[in-house]
C-alpha cells in the first residue's frame, strides 16, 4: 500500500513546477520562521527523491511545512515538532535517520571502515618496510664466501 | 524499413560480440595470431553495426515514426528537433542502446589505437569488451528493445517530460555514459592482466590514458547534471545526495583513486593488486549505477517486482560481471607481486592515504544510498538517508584528504621529508589564515564550517601553486632558468596542478553556499525586492508562445545603487501535451556571485511570487569541475602516452607471451 501511495504521489509531484517555501506560508514571527526553515531542511518530502520539504514544490511538502509551523506557533520545541511530523508520516520523513540498532551499521560503518583501513594499511606498510631489514642471518657457507671476498678486496 | 534494419543490425552485433568474446581469447591462450587478430575486426564491425542501430532509432524519432512503441512513448511531433534527437536517450531502452553504442565506440578505439600493445593483451582486452557487449545486447534485445513496433500507428506521441527538454540535460547522459563506459576499458585491461598474470609499468601506462579520459568525461557529466539541477529546480540546489547522483558519484570517487594508484604502478611498480581491484570496482559501480538508476529499484524495492524479467536479468548480469571478475581476482591476484618498497611518509604513502580515504568515502556513499533498500529488503523499518547523513560521515573523511592533497605532491618518492614539506608550505599557512580571518570578518563569524571550508580551499590552492613553484625552483635560481624549467616540465605535471587547482576552486564554491541569501515575496507588477544590495523590480509579465509550450515571461529590472545592471527574464512554461508547468530561471553572474531569479505562481489579483537568491561563489563549483577535467586532458596529452614512447618500452620486454595457467 505504501509503495502504491508512493508511486502515485511521485506521479503527482512531477506535475507541479518545483517551488519551495511559498511567501503565504511564512510565519510573521521571524524567530519562529527561522526555526521552521531549519526543521524543514531536515524533513523529507515523502514524494520526491531526497528533496527536503523546504526545497520541494509538491503539495504534500506544503502540508508538512504548514504542520511544522502550526506546531511551532503552538509552542512546541524543535524536537517535539519533528516528533509530531514523525507521528503522522512515519520515520521515513527524517532525512537524518535516527541512531538505533537498525542503523548502527549505517552510522558506525564508515568511521569503522576508515579506522580499519588505517590500521590495516599501517600493518601492511610495516610488514613490507621492515621485512627487507630483518633478513635471515648468513649461514656458514655464506659467511665463508663473504670473508673470502673481503680478503680478496684487501689483498 | 529503416527501423527493421537497425533492429537487424543490433541482432547481428550480438553475434559479432559473441565471436569477439570467444575466438580471440582462445587464440591468445594458444598463441594463434590469426585468431587473436579477429578481435580487432570484430570490434570495428560491432561498432559499425551498433552505430547503424543507433542512427536508425534516431531516424525513427526525427521522422516521428509512431509505429515504434518507444517513439510513441517518448516523442511528439511538436517537439523541437534537438529534443527529438536527445529524446532517443531520455528513456530506458534508448539509453541502454546509447550505453552499448558507447561501449562499442570504446572497443573500436582500443582496436584502432593499440598498435603498441602486445597482440595477446590486445586480444584479451577486446575479448572482455566483447563479453560486456554480449551481456548488454542480450539485455536490450530480450527485455528493453527500442525497435518494437505496434500497428495501427498511434496518431501522435505522448511527448517527453518537459523537465528533460533542456540543453543541459540533453548532453548530460552522453557524457556520463562515456565516463561509465570508458571505465570498461580499464576493467577489460584488468581482467586481461589477471588472465595473463602480469602487471607492470607498461600495463599501467596503457591503461592510464583510458582511465584519465573516462574520468574527464565523468567529471563533466556529473558537473552538467548538477548545473542542470541548479538552474532548473527554481531555488538553486546543486547537489541532493540523491541516489541517482550518488550512482554517478561513486564511480567518480573510485575512478579518482584509480588514477592516483595507477601512477604508483607506473612509477614504482607497486600497489598492483590494489590497482587491479580498483579497475574492477570502478566499472562494477558504473554497472550498478547504470542499472539501479534505470531499473527504478532505488525509489522502491517494489519497482523491481513490477518488471521481474528486467530485474532478474540485471541481477544476473551484475552477478556474472562483478562476481566473475572478483573470483578471477581472488584466484590470480596473489600471483602479482609488488616490487618497489617505500616508507609510510613518501609520495607513495600519500597516494595510499588518498586511495584509502577515497575508497572509504565511496563505501560511505554506497552504504548511505543502498541502506534504505537493504533495510526494506530485510523487513526493517522504512527510512530515508539524506544530506545530514552524508554531511556527517562523508564530508569529515574528505577534510583530511584535502589537507593531504596540499602536502603529498611535495613529498619525494620512496622516503619523504614531511617536516621539510610542511616548512616549504609557509605561503599556504599565511593564505589560509588570511582567508579564514577575512571570511569571519565579512560574514560576522558566519557558519563556522563554511568559513573553515574556504580556508581549506585557500590552503589547497596555495599549496598546489607552491608545489609548482618548487618544481621550477622559482626565486632560487635566475628567473630565466625557472622559465626554462617551466617550459620543460612534463604536461602530466601541469595536468596534476590544474586538476588540484580545480578541486580547490570547487571546494570554495561548495563551502560558500552556506552564505546564500534569499528573498521570496509576492509582488505586484511594478513592485520590487531588495537583496544583497540589488534592487529587483518586476516590470511586467507577458504571455508568449513557445514551440511546444506557452510561457509567462517576466521582465525584471535589476539595479544597484540606482544604476541599471540588466534586465532578467525568468519564465513559467506550460506544456499542454503533458499538462505540466516548468520554471525557467534567470541567472546573472559576475563569476564571484550569482543573482538568481525565479518566477513563481500568480494569484487571482495578478500578483506574482518572485524568488530572488544571491549565491556567492556558486559558479566556482562548475568552473572548478571544468578546470579539473581540463587538467585531466592536459595530462592526457603528455608525450609519455604517445604511440612511439610506449612501443619503445615494449621492446625491452621479453618476446615470449605468457600463457594463462603457466
Amino acid at each position: 500500500m505504501k509503495a502504491l501511495l508512493l508511486s502515485l504521489a511521485l506521479a503527482l509531484s512531477a506535475m507541479t513546477a518545483a517551488h519551495a517555501v511559498e511567501p503565504g506560508e511564512r510565519l510573521a514571527n521571524p524567530v519562529l520562521e527561522a526555526r521552521a526553515r531549519v526543521i524543514s531542511s531536515e524533513l523529507r518530502c515523502l514524494v520526491c527523491q531526497n528533496e527536503s520539504i523546504d526545497e520541494s514544490g509538491a503539495d504534500l511538502a506544503h502540508d508538512i511545512r504548514m504542520l511544522v509551523r502550526e506546531r511551532l506557533v503552538a509552542g512546541d520545541t524543535n524536537a517535539q515538532t519533528i516528533q509530531a511530523v514523525v507521528n503522522r508520516y512515519g520515520q521515513f520523513v527524517l532525512l537524518k535517520p535516527p541512531v538505533e540498532p537498525a542503523t548502527y551499521l549505517l552510522w558506525f560503518g564508515p568511521p569503522g571502515l576508515v579506522a580499519l583501513g588505517l590500521v590495516g594499511t599501517a600493518f601492511w606498510l610495516r610488514r613490507r618496510y621492515v621485512s627487507p631489514v630483518a633478513v635471515a642471518p648468513l649461514n656458514a657457507e655464506e659467511r665463508r664466501r663473504l670473508e673470502r671476498l673481503l680478503q680478496d678486496n684487501e689483498g | 524499413m529503416i527501423t527493421e534494419l537497425g533492429h537487424f543490425a543490433l541482432i547481428l552485433a550480438l553475434f559479432v560480440a559473441i565471436v569477439q568474446s570467444t575466438v580471440p581469447l582462445i587464440g591468445a591462450a594458444r598463441r594463434h595470431l590469426g585468431w587473436m587478430a579477429v578481435a580487432r575486426s570484430c570490434a570495428l564491425i560491432e561498432f559499425g553495426l551498433i552505430a547503424l542501430a543507433m542512427l536508425s532509432l534516431i531516424h525513427a524519432y526525427v521522422t516521428s515514426d509512431f509505429t515504434v512503441i518507444n517513439v510513441i512513448q517518448n516523442s511528439h511531433t511538436d517537439k523541437p528537433l534537438l529534443y527529438k534527437i536527445t529524446g532517443v536517450w531520455g528513456n530506458h531502452e534508448g539509453s541502454m542502446l546509447l550505453w552499448v553504442f558507447m561501449l562499442s565506440l570504446c572497443s573500436a578505439a582500443v582496436a584502432t589505437f593499440s598498435d603498441n600493445l602486445p597482440p595477446a593483451l590486445r586480444a584479451r582486452v577486446l575479448s572482455v569488451q566483447g563479453m560486456i557487449g554480449v551481456g548488454f545486447l542480450l539485455f536490450i534485445l530480450f527485455t528493453s528493445n527500442p525497435f518494437l513496433r505496434t500497428f495501427p500507428a498511434a496518431p501522435n506521441g505522448q511527448g517527453m517530460n518537459p523537465v528533460l527538454q533542456d540543453p543541459g540535460l540533453a548532453f548530460h547522459p552522453p557524457f556520463l555514459y562515456l565516463g561509465y563506459v570508458g571505465f570498461s576499458v580499464a576493467f577489460s585491461f584488468a581482467v586481461a592482466a589477471l588472465i595473463e598474470g602480469r602487471v607492470d609499468a607498461a600495463w599501467a601506462r596503457w591503461v592510464r590514458p583510458w582511465t584519465l579520459a573516462s574520468w574527464c568525461f565523468l567529471t563533466i557529466g556529473i558537473a552538467m547534471g548538477s548545473w542542470w539541477s541548479y538552474y532548473t529546480l527554481g531555488w538553486g540546489g546543486w547537489w541532493f545526495w540523491d541516489p541517482v547522483e550518488n550512482a554517478s558519484f561513486m564511480p567518480w570517487l573510485v575512478g579518482t583513486a584509480l588514477i592516483h594508484s595507477s601512477i604508483v604502478v607506473e612509477k614504482r611498480d607497486t600497489l598492483k593488486t590494489w590497482t587491479i581491484l580498483l579497475c574492477i570496482i570502478t566499472f562494477s559501480l558504473s554497472l550498478v549505477g547504470t542499472f539501479l538508476v534505470r531499473s527504478g529499484v532505488l525509489t522502491s524495492v517494489h519497482a523491481f517486482a513490477t518488471d521481474p524479467s528486467r530485474g532478474m536479468f540485471i541481477l544476473l548480469l551484475l552477478v556474472v560481471a562483478i562476481g566473475g571478475s572478483l573470483t578471477l581476482y581472488a584466484v590470480r591476484a596473489p600471483a602479482l607481486k609488488g616490487g618497489g618498497l617505500f616508507a609510510p611518509i613518501s609520495r607513495e604513502g600519500s597516494l595510499v592515504l588518498n586511495n584509502l580515504l577515497l575508497s572509504c568515502g565511496c563505501a560511505t556513499v554506497f552504504l548511505g544510498t543502498l541502506y534504505p533498500l537493504f533495510l526494506d529488503a530485510m523487513g526493517g523499518p522504512k527510512l530515508s538517508v539524506g544530506f545530514p547523513f552524508f554531511n556527517r560521515s562523508f564530508v569529515p573523511m574528505m577534510i583530511p584528504m584535502l589537507l593531504a592533497v596540499g602536502v603529498g605532491p611535495l613529498l619525494a618518492w620512496k622516503r619523504g621529508d614531511l617536516l621539510g614539506a610542511l616548512q616549504r608550505l609557509w605561503a599556504a599557512y599565511i593564505a589560509t589564515g588570511l582567508v579564514v580571518l577575512a571570511a569571519f570578518y565579512v560574514t560576522h563569524g558566519g557558519p563556522v564550517m563554511a568559513v573553515f571550508g574556504l580556508g581549506l580551499s585557500a590552503w589547497l590552492f596555495t599549496a598546489v601553486l607552491t608545489e609548482l613553484a618548487e618544481r621550477v625552483r622559482l626565486f632560487r635560481i635566475p628567473a630565466a632558468d625557472s622559465l626554462r624549467r617551466a617550459v620543460h616540465l612534463p604536461r602530466s605535471a601541469y595536468g596534476m596542478t590544474l586538476a588540484h587547482l580545480g578541486l580547490a576552486i570547487s571546494v570554495a564554491g561548495f563551502s560558500a553556499s552556506a552564505f546564500d541569501r534569499e528573498a521570496i515575496e509576492i509582488v505586484k507588477p511594478g513592485g520590487s525586492i531588495s537583496l544583497a544590495g540589488y534592487q529587483v523590480t518586476l516590470e511586467h509579465v507577458d504571455r508568449l508562445p513557445g514551440p511546444n509550450y506557452i510561457a509567462d515571461d517576466a521582465t525584471i529590472r535589476v539595479t544597484r545603487d540606482g544604476n541599471l545592471i540588466r534586465y532578467m527574464h525568468p519564465e513559467r512554461r506550460y506544456f499542454p501535451v503533458q499538462k505540466q508547468t516548468t520554471s525557467e530561471t534567470s541567472i546573472r553572474t559576475n563569476l564571484l556571485a550569482d543573482l538568481y531569479v525565479a518566477l513563481g505562481e500568480s494569484d487571482t489579483k495578478g500578483d506574482w511570487t518572485v524568488r530572488v537568491y544571491w549565491k556567492p561563489l556558486v559558479p566556482w563549483i562548475w568552473i572548478g569541475a571544468v578546470v579539473m577535467a581540463f587538467g585531466g586532458m592536459v595530462s592526457l596529452s603528455d608525450r609519455r602516452w604517445r604511440v612511439g614512447v610506449a612501443s619503445r618500452a615494449r621492446r625491452v620486454e621479453p618476446r615470449v607471451l605468457p600463457v594463462a595457467g603457466e
